[in-house]
This record gives structure tokens, C-alpha cells and sequence, in this order.
């Protein structure tokens, strides 16, 4: 079906902006005429976010392309924020790596942020994947329209902020923000956020965030899933503690998966508000309890040349922690050191946030806590960070099922990663 | 014996090329990302929670696949892939393809000269009888044939 145009974007399609912006238009004409849209619909949002950070080497051809459009005027409506940084000197890195890093994989870094600048990135403390939190500042209102790509900061978007984003690839979010409108399908229309899927949770304990999403994720895939039973763990109340919580679900249900919308029963806006009318009619049901998130984790493969090499190096905050987060994991840091007899941890550890949340976690008290233990606390991608084949190739724990995913990173839960890196468990 | 199966043309085009078949979910980034960064001109899957395609080459193959999963680089990726001449012969979903495939696809179409038909909507069915190694011919109007 051939979509409506109004008569600004149908003379934009037929060239009457030049070119490169006629391409644009028509690489969201026939992004939304695959999906059925019959209109475009406008990007409401202050803010927009790219997923894209990195002038990774072999990603030379995207920033070919984005220099046609800066040469052409053709430039996003809207400032944004965008991925975390690839690099950080603080965190841990030999002298190989270090040329790997600067000398080869990133060799586009300076090009790419260069870019990002004349595109209008929202700051320099515009770099992270959680952008949606207070302290970054792009937070979108419920009800509006995105043109966002990045998994997790889409899934959060639409289910615990109940903005309409659909899951945009890197490069397409960027051309919604230059059009200023983006094609209405999928969880921009009301039938597209209903759920296809009912999760019933009856787990005996509070299931771990990420090992949950991952579970979901990978049942689901893309649909959208309707979920019983967390409440009982989590309570009705968005609160601090429930929003870190939901941001590491649904990174797992997305990475894992591709899940780009879910509700939580009486906790995320559209289940309060409409409840079980959100279910489809056939729903399927998938029941998760205690043993089925131990079979989940016992899928994952460890592809460690020694399944049993000594971890050396710790990966905490992908997606990027909160500070309601950093504070947790200092307190429960501090508390098992002491208990072990120990000072510093006893595994190089690397915690991730914003910058403008580290940076102000650093001067703070419980940042010297935190400091204290040995952990580093940085701005850094710890993807971007161990798509180094030399990082690759060394033992690295996590707690992030995303960086599990992407990367020969070794998963383990919140409790046993805090045992390994306290010397509580060698 | 020659099947053929009928799917939608996404991105229309014509090719004959050998098939890869992943069961499960495609993740774009997992399975791309290493054979990009060290230059491996077979682009062999880096996928390790992929059993059907993990280490094996992709390029040049009829990619058959339900649909994509995991990072929103995917589209990226899979533009990339086809701007340095590394993508697979063809796209083939049994499912209706998901929006960071189409993203990759259609970046791909219109600012690169790579040839990569993406046909959609082949059904359960397409992927229950395709395995490795079948002789896959493309038409323009999305009808696909196994033989």
C-alpha cells in the first residue's frame, strides 16, 4: 500500500530539497510501506538518541554516508544524545590493546565525534545508553513519538515511560530527526502495543533482573509481553529502586530477544491504566519459575578457551547504572570486603554510568567509599570496550546479560559476581 | 525436486546462491561483528548463541532466517556489510521481517550499489524444508526455490 504523504514530505520525495534529502525521505517511505504505515506521523520528543557512538574502523561507510548529509544541510530538528564512548583511559588496558584500540579499531573516533557535534548532540555528557535518566536529561513524556534507536533505551522509553518508539536501526533514528517525522506503525499504534504473550512469574524469590529479561527475551522475541506476578516482587510504585530494576530487564528482554515494548501488571503506565484489555485474544502463556531461569542460565554457552581461567577483569553497568545504583553496589562492595577481611576487591572491577552521573558520584562520599574498594568508575561502553580482539580474548565476568550476548564476557548473577570480585568465592 | 515458496519482495532482485539456515533468531551484531573487525572475507559467524551458523561463512550464502534479534546497530551492521561488498547473496524470512533487518535492507538499497534481494513472509514451512548447502534461485517477484 502506497503511503498518504502530506505535500511537504511528498515535494521533499520528489527532490525538492536536493538529493540527499529526497534519499532520506524515501528510505523512511519504504521503511514504513514494509510495515504497512499509511502515513507519517511528526517526532514530538525534545530529544532524540542514536545509538551510534563509536568511529569504529570498519563502520567506515556509515560516516561516509552521514558526510554527504552534513554536506547537504541535511541535519537532524532535534538535539540528541547518543551511545556511551568507546573509550576511557581509566579503565584497565595493556599496551597491545591500547594500540588496537587507538591506532585501529577507532581510527574514525575523532571524524565520528566531530559529526555528532555538527549534528547537534545534545553535550559532551550526552554519551550514554540510559539517557533517559534525570541526570542526562532526555527524558520523553508519555504519549510521545520518538525516533530513538538503541534496544535498551527504546524498550524503557515506551514501557516504563509509555512513549511510542519503535525499534529503529542506527542510521534510520538519525533520519527520522532530519525528516522530523517517522513512519506510524507498529508500537506507535495502539493494536501494536497490545501483548501477544502473558508471563507468568512465580519464582520463589525476587527473580534476578537480567537473567528474568533474558528468559522473556528469548521466549518472546519481538512480541510484546504482558507480565503477571512481578508485582509481588517489585510492588505498584515506579520508584528509583523499580526504574534501575526495569532499565536491566528490558536490556535483556532486548538484547536477548528483540523485544521493544513490555508491561508489568499494575506497575508500568499503560498496565495501570488499562490492564488485561492489553491482552490479546490467544495470548500464549509462558510460566517462568525458579527452575526455568536456572535452565535459562545454564544455556549459555562460555566460549573461554579455560571454562576455568582466574576472571581478570569485571564488567558492572551495561545498561549504565544509576546512582541509586552505584550506591547499592558500594554498600554491598564494603560490606563483603569487610566481612572477607579484605580491602580491595580481588578482580580488576570497572562500574559504568553517565558521565554526569560519575562524575558527581566521584566527588561524593559514597564515591570515595567506592574509590576506596579499588572499583573504577567510569563513562565507558564495556561493549565497544570487549569488541577488542585483544579484550576478547581475556576472561572477563559480568553481571550484564546484554554484554553476555555480544561478547565472550562470562555471566554470572549480581550475587555471585559480588562473591568472585570480594574474594568471597575464587 | 524443486520446491518453490512464495514470500513478499521487500527488496526486489534476482540471485542463486547456496543456503544457510538459523533456526533460531539472527543476531546481526553478534553474528557480524567479529568477522568485520578482523576482515574475514568469508564473514564467518560470530554468533556463539547461534549452534546453526555459529563460525560459519556467511558471505555470498542465501541467508534463510525467521528474523533478527538483539542490538539496533543491526541495521548498521547489515548496511555496512553490504557497503564493503561482505553481505550475504540474499535475505530470506519465513517470518514478516522485523524493522532493524528492513532498516538495514533498505539503507542498503538506496545509498549503496551492493545487489541484495530480501524476500519476507516465506513461511514455517520454507524454513522446516531448507538446510544447508540447497541450491537457492531468487525471482523478482519473491517467489523462492529450493532445490
Amino acid at each position: 500500500m502506497a503511503m498518504q504523504l502530506t505535500g511537504e514530505q511528498q515535494a521533499i520525495l520528489d527532490g525538492a530539497q536536493g538529493e540527499v534529502m529526497a534519499k532520506v525521505m524515501r528510505s523512511l517511505v519504504m521503511y514504513g510501506e514494509t510495515f504497512g504505515a499509511e502515513k507519517m506521523v511528526p517526532v514530538t520528543s525534545k530529544y532524540g538518541h542514536t545509538v551510534i557512538s563509536f568511529g569504529i574502523g570498519v563502520m567506515k561507510p556509515v560516516y561516509d554516508l552521514y558526510d554527504q548529509l552534513i554536506a547537504a544541510g541535511a541535519l537532524p530538528r532535534q538535539k540528541f544524545s547518543a551511545d556511551p564512548l568507546p573509550l576511557d583511559k581509566n579503565v584497565p588496558s595493556n599496551l597491545l590493546q591500547d594500540i588496537i584500540f587507538k591506532g585501529i579499531m577507532y581510527s574514525q573516533q575523532k571524524r565520528y565525534e566531530e559529526q555528532l557535534r555538527k549534528f547537534g548532540l545534545m553535550s559532551e555528557d550526552a554519551y550514554t545508553c540510559a539517557c533517559y535518566l534525570d541526570e542526562v536529561g532526555n527524558t520523553p513524556e508519555k504519549g510521545e513519538v520518538l525516533s530513538w534507536a538503541e534496544s535498551s533505551a527504546v524498550v524503557y522509553a515506551n514501557s516504563v515511560l509509555g512513549a511510542r518508539c519503535n525499534r529503529n536501526s542506527g542510521m534510520i533514528e538519525l533520519m527520522g530527526s532530519i525528516a522530523g517525522c517517522v513512519p506510524y506503525f507498529g508500537l506507535l499504534t495502539d493494536d501494536g502495543r497490545k501483548a501477544d504473550w502473558i508471563v507468568e512469574v512465580r519464582t520463589e524469590k525476587r527473580p534476578e533482573a537480567q537473567l528474568l529479561g533474558s528468559a522473556v527475551g528469548m521466549k518472546v522475541m519481538e512480541q510484546v509481553p504482558y507480565i503477571r506476578g512481578l508485582d509481588k516482587w517489585l510492588g505498584t510504585e515506579l520508584n528509583d529502586e523499580n526504574r534501575a530494576y526495569l532499565k536491566d530487564f528490558g536490556a535483556a528482554t532486548a538484547s536477548n530477544g528483540a523485544v521493544g515494548l513490555y508491561h508489568i501488571e499494575n506497575l508500568t503506565p499503560e498496565a495501570k491504566e488499562q490492564g488485561e484489555s492489553l491482552i490479546r485474544e490467544g495470548a500464549k502463556v509462558y510460566v517462568i519459575d525458579d527452575a526455568e531461569l536456572e535452565r535459562v542460565k545454564a544455556g549459555y554457552p562460555c566460549v573461554w578457551k579455560d571454562p576455568s581461567a582466574k576472571p581478570k577483569l569485571c564488567f558492572i553497568g551495561c545498561p549504565h547504572l544509576t546512582k541509586g545504583q552505584l550506591k547499592d553496589w558500594t554498600d554491598r562492595i564494603e560490606a563483603a570486603l569487610k566481612k572477607n577481611g579484605l580491602e580491595k576487591v580481588t578482580v580488576p572491577t570497572v562500574m559504568t554510568a553517565p558521565p554526569a552521573i560519575a562524575r558527581e558520584y566521584a566527588r561524593s562520599w559514597d564515591g570515595a567509599r567506592l574509590e576506596k574498594t579499588g572499583v573504577i568508575l567510569s563513562y565507558i561502553c564495556p561493549l565497544m570496550y570487549m569488541n577488542n580482539p585483544m579484550s576478547g580474548k581475556m576472561p572477563v565476568i559480568t553481571c550484564s546479560n546484554t554484554l553476555r550476548t555480544y561478547t565472550t564476557a562470562k555471566y554470572y548473577t549480581e550475587d555471585e559476581i559480588l562473591g568472585m570480585i570480594t574474594g568471597g568465592v575464587r | 525436486m524443486a520446491k518453490s515458496f512464495k514470500g513478499r519482495s521487500v527488496v526486489p532482485g534476482r540471485c542463486t546462491a547456496e543456503a544457510l539456515v538459523s533456526h533460531g533468531g539472527f543476531n546481526t551484531l553478534a553474528s557480524f561483528q567479529m568477522a568485520m573487525m578482523f576482515g574475514d572475507k568469508k564473514v564467518k559467524c560470530g554468533d556463539q548463541n547461534n549452534p546453526d551458523l555459529y563460525k560459519k561463512p556467511m558471505a555470498g550464502k542465501a541467508l534463510c532466517l525467521p528474523q533478527t534479534i538483539g542490538s539496533t546497530t543491526g541495521g548498521m551492521v547489515l548496511y555496512t556489510a553490504c557497503a564493503t561488498g561482505n553481505q550475504p547473496a540474499c535475505l530470506l524470512f519465513s517470518m514478516t521481517i522485523d524493522s532493524l533487518a528492513a532498516s538495514g535492507a533498505i539503507l542498503a538499497a538506496n545509498w549503496t550499489d551492493a545487489d541484495m534481494p530480501v524476500v519476507d513472509q516465506l513461511g514455517d514451512e520454507f524454513l522446516d524444508y531448507v538446510k544447508d548447502g540447497m541450491q537457492i534461485s531468487v525471482s523478482e517477484d519473491g517467489t523462492v526455490t529450493v532445490d
